[in-house]
């Protein structure tokens, strides 16, 4: 199904220079599967981990990642495949029980009681000291102390969780992680909520844990972050293995292709969906001038015209859908300003932003679009009727007719007005998403993800009917995780790294590699920018 | 059969109709309505009239659990609202007057009102869980209707205001007048309007209801703004009934009463949909059961324990899980020859597993996304954590 690059016969030099290769592997998983029936989550994954490295997972959304480590630490069973840890073969049981195997996993979120203190956060559970029964607290704080020295930090270990920065909360739960006999430490994008220094006092950390031995497995969507601190990457695309490569000798641009997927050369054959001029009317739609939220997106500026379709490209977490959400009211901007048709607006909440004819679907699908426990129709009506206010009804008649209209051309399967939406497909709830919108009659539409985890022929709806709208005039900020997509789509990209817009370039005569090059570096190529 | 099984207003109507046969086993005249000086007298119209305080109550909780909410200050609210209208005609030089009455009542409701707005800001604005925002309020009330009786059961005698319960209105007592009229108004403008499916949204998904452009903060709190305007009309049928503003026991336990009818009328805690016909249901069963207990002539030492085992019953009845349990439990009991038949047994099957699925989580990803091999398999658990963060 994929192509297996990993470990064939002529890269194992690449991979395992500067590894000493009689060393054993702590970890080492092979042809690793796991099934949700009927989705394969993993197939045949293959990953080795040696003691004193840092070891990057790299891959997509949804390509496997946090699957695999859920594979190793026993929350999922595995359909086939072995994990070998030490030599030895295992199957853990869970979490708990691979920690006493010395895997232990800090997650992204800081699990840890803000209540407690620190020395109980990091003893509690794992070896607290006792007493005639009971506890012993003089001793817990000792040896916490001993624990947060041995990591750098100089905090007090009576002081409240609480009362510390995130930052400092990640790190204490990297030290509850080593206390104990800790062999592997698996780091599940610990550093998505921190800032520069921080993420610099933890990689300190993880190089001192790394010189001690400890095998750290290292997840981070932060392209930089990953080449300043990783040996090596495994890189997972779809569920399958990609390959293995020494940090070293991937360059950025190379891991991106990997991640994404497909060569250069296989976009470049992929056509148009509609006119790649972009239309020539002086007046911009929307105006985004220094728009910016702290922690989530550096100012950017965006002009958006009619009829013209802007696709946003950059990786997961490089700030695509915070600078959607800026746009239309979803999050309040701290910085900036937005000009609609040439009048100054503030979109400070989605239904300031439905009032400049500015629309929004989330890519969190159940979260913030659908209301499952309500029927098509209602999901269909539910933002023209929220405009309206609830003293003035739609009258059903009209109500019927718009919910007619868009079953009909987008063709919501079933067609049934009355089914409730928690039992349609995933493409047909993104289809009633779009009809809610729609009937709103937007000027501008703004489209987080809408293709993603629908079946193909869904997608292929939703991308002409996005042309389509385009095409009458309709201004549309398209989002979406697969470049060939934004490229075919759009007649204008900005392209997005690290939580700031990089670049806006012209989608017309400009490559995948171009783009992939943008996302990697972060500069422009060949100056063919606009 | 099995769609009246599964319709929200069955097993409420079953165990009222339970409770009546029960009632007229017991008491054949129960079910007697007789007609004297033009007015209706006998049980039920007394069942109705005690309801009337309650069906106020719960119609206020039903439309606030319809948020995700909770309020469990209304019992309070009953208290001050009959404190202060009836020490204002206690105080007034001439308690007998329509003036009076009127001024009281105004007073009063006004009063209710703004406690209900005041539930209301705490949990829109400040944020506050429902449950402890109205906690406030609930231990407060009580202590804001001592303050107003100054710790003494005050008693009036005023003729109007008595009236507003008792008095008869085209045969029937006016509290029904006033409880089963508001009652029926609101339930029919919530459906005739918008407001019921702009609630619904708000309780199913909070989040999405925002980005569609749904004032959900507004919304919210209107609905506490009713509720407590609802308590406050509920505690003048409660003072007019006894013509005493008993700080302390006036409207006691009643929001746990009114929690209690909704649920029973299947609308679930957990917001979203709601019924406001299954919670008229659901007052009905609680105060028939109340009356049954004297028809019954069951002891007052046990009255809470038989109350409790009969609402147990319909609870569990209303459980989707439970449900689910019984027509699994069926379907096994059905012969052979039965279930091999294909094409019936193919119906009863998809009839008893259907109802309760859609509520239930599959387990790991989306069944209904066909896995692709090329697409994103968003479907992928990796992909559940990403989004959700």
């Amino acid at each position: 199904m994929l192509p297996r690059r990993g470990r064939t016969p002529e890269e194992p030099a690449a991979f395992e220079k500067g590894f000493n290769v009689t060393t054993q592997p702590v970890v080492e998983l092979t042809g690793i599967t796991v099934e949700f029936p009927p989705v394969t989550a993993l197939a045949g994954v293959d990953f080795r981990l040696y003691p004193g490295e840092i070891h990057a997972l790299m891959g997509e959304n949804g390509a496997g990642k946090s699957t695999l480590i859920k594979a190793l630490t026993g929350v999922y069973q595995t359909s086939s495949g072995t994990i070998t840890v030490d030599g030895a073969e295992q199957r853990f049981s869970g979490p708990g029980d691979a920690r006493a195997h010395g895997i232990s996993t800090v997650y992204q979120e800081v699990n840890l009681c803000g209540n407690l203190t620190v020395a109980e956060n990091i003893m509690l559970g794992a070896a607290e000291p006792r007493v005639l029964g009971g506890l012993h607290w003089r001793k817990m704080r000792r040896l916490a102390a001993q624990h947060l020295e041995r990591m750098g930090l100089d905090i007090d270990p009576g002081s409240s969780l609480d009362s510390h920065s995130l930052a400092v909360q990640q790190l204490v739960a990297i030290c509850r992680a080593t206390v104990g006999d800790c062999k592997v430490l698996i780091l599940d994008e610990p550093t998505s909520s921190l800032d520069a220094d921080e993420v610099e006092s933890l990689f300190a950390v993880m190089r001192r844990l790394k010189a001690d031995g400890v095998a750290i497995l290292f997840v981070s969507h932060f392209l930089d972050q990953v080449y300043a601190v990783s040996d090596r990457m495994t890189v997972l695309r779809n569920g399958g293995l990609v390959g293995e490569w020494a940090t070293a000798d991937l360059p950025a641009g190379e891991l991106v292709k990997h991640m994404i997927g497909r060569s250069a050369q296989v976009l470049e054959s992929v056509e148009r969906g509609h006119d790649a001029v972009r239309p020539d009317a002086g007046e911009p739609r929307l105006q985004a001038i220094g728009l910016g939220r702290k922690g989530s997106i550096q100012p950017y500026d965006l002009d958006v015209y009619p009829g013209e379709v802007v696709g946003l490209a950059g990786l997961l977490g490089s700030g695509r859908t915070e600078l959607a959400r800026l746009l239309t009211g979803a999050d309040r901007a701290d910085s900036g300003g937005t000009v609609v048709e040439g009048a100054p607006r503030k979109l400070h909440t989605p239904r300031a932003a439905m009032a400049q004819g500015i629309a929004y679907t989330s890519e969190d699908r159940k979260g913030e679009g659908i209301v499952d426990g309500l029927t098509v129709r209602e999901n269909i009506v539910l933002a023209l009727q929220a405009e309206r206010g609830w003293v003035r009804p739609l009258p059903r008649r009209q109500v019927d007719e718009i919910v007619a209209k868009y079953i009909d051309q987008l063709g919501i399967r079933p067609a049934d007005p009355e089914a409730l939406l928690r039992n349609l497909s995933g493409g047909n709830q993104q289809k009633v998403l779009l009809a809610r919108w729609l009937a709103t009659a937007p000027k501008l539409l703004v489209l987080d993800e809408p293709t993603r985890g629908i079946d193909v022929g869904a997608k292929a709806e939703i991308q002409k009917l996005v042309s389509e709208l385009a095409g009458e005039g309709m201004s549309v900020v398209f989002i979406s995780a697969e470049l060939e997509e934004v490229l075919r789509l759009s007649h204008r990209i900005a392209v997005l790294r690290d939580r700031k817009v990089v670049a806006t370039v012209d989608a017309e005569g400009t490559t995948t590699d171009q783009v992939v090059e943008l996302i990697a570096r972060g500069n422009v190529a060949e100056g063919d920018a606009a | 059969m099995r769609q009246a099984l599964r319709h929200h207003l069955f097993w409420p109507v079953a165990a009222l109709v339970v409770l009546v046969v029960a009632n007229t086993i017991a008491k054949p005249s129960f079910l007697q309505v007789s007609v004297i000086d033009g007015h209706l007298f006998g049980a039920p119209i007394d069942i109705l009239r005690a309801a009337a305080p309650l069906l106020l109550i719960a119609l206020g909780m039903t439309l606030v659990i319809a948020t995700r909410g909770i309020d469990l200050s209304v019992g309070a609210v009953v208290a001050v609202s009959g404190a202060v209208a009836l020490e204002y005609i206690s105080a007034s030089p001439d308690p007998g007057s329509p003036v009076t009455v009127l001024v009281a009542v105004a007073i009063a409701l006004g009063l209710s009102l703004l406690l209900g707005l005041w539930n209301g800001f705490l949990v829109t604005v400040l944020g506050i869980q429902p449950i402890i925002a109205t906690l406030i309020l609930m231990t407060a009330g009580r202590g804001v209707a001592m303050l107003i009786t100054g710790g003494f059961i005050t008693t009036v005698t005023s003729e109007p205001y008595k009236g507003l319960n008792s008095g008869f209105f085209l045969g029937l007592p006016s509290a029904v007048w006033i409880a089963v009229g508001l009652f029926v108004i609101v339930a029919v403008t919530v459906r005739r309007t918008a407001l019921g499916m702009l609630l619904e949204a708000t309780g199913i998904n909070p989040a999405a209801s925002r980005l569609a452009g749904v004032r959900s903060r507004t919304l919210t709190w209107t609905v506490y703004a009713a509720a407590g305007l609802f308590a406050g009309l509920a505690g003048i049928l409660v003072s007019a009934d006894t013509m005493a503003a008993d700080a302390n026991n006036a409207g006691i336990f009643i929001e746990l009463d009114a929690i209690l009818a909704v649920v029973i009328g299947g609308t679930a805690l957990s917001g979203g949909k709601f019924n406001l016909s299954g919670t008229f249901a659901g007052v009905l069963v609680i105060a028939t059961l109340e009356r049954t207990v004297t028809v019954l002539g069951i002891s007052p030492h046990v009255t809470p324990l038989f109350m409790a085992l009969v609402v147990v019953t319909v609870t569990l009845l209303q459980s989707p899980r439970v449900r689910e349990r019984f027509a699994v439990a069926a379907l096994r009991r059905r012969p052979v020859s039965d279930v091999a038949r294909g094409g019936a047994a193919q119906v009863s099957d998809d009839g008893a597993g259907a109802p309760a699925s859609p509520g239930t989580e599959a387990p790991g990803p989306d069944i209904e996304q066909a896995p692709v091999p090329d697409a994103e398999p968003s479907a992928a658990p990796d992909d559940e954590k990403e989004v959700t963060r």
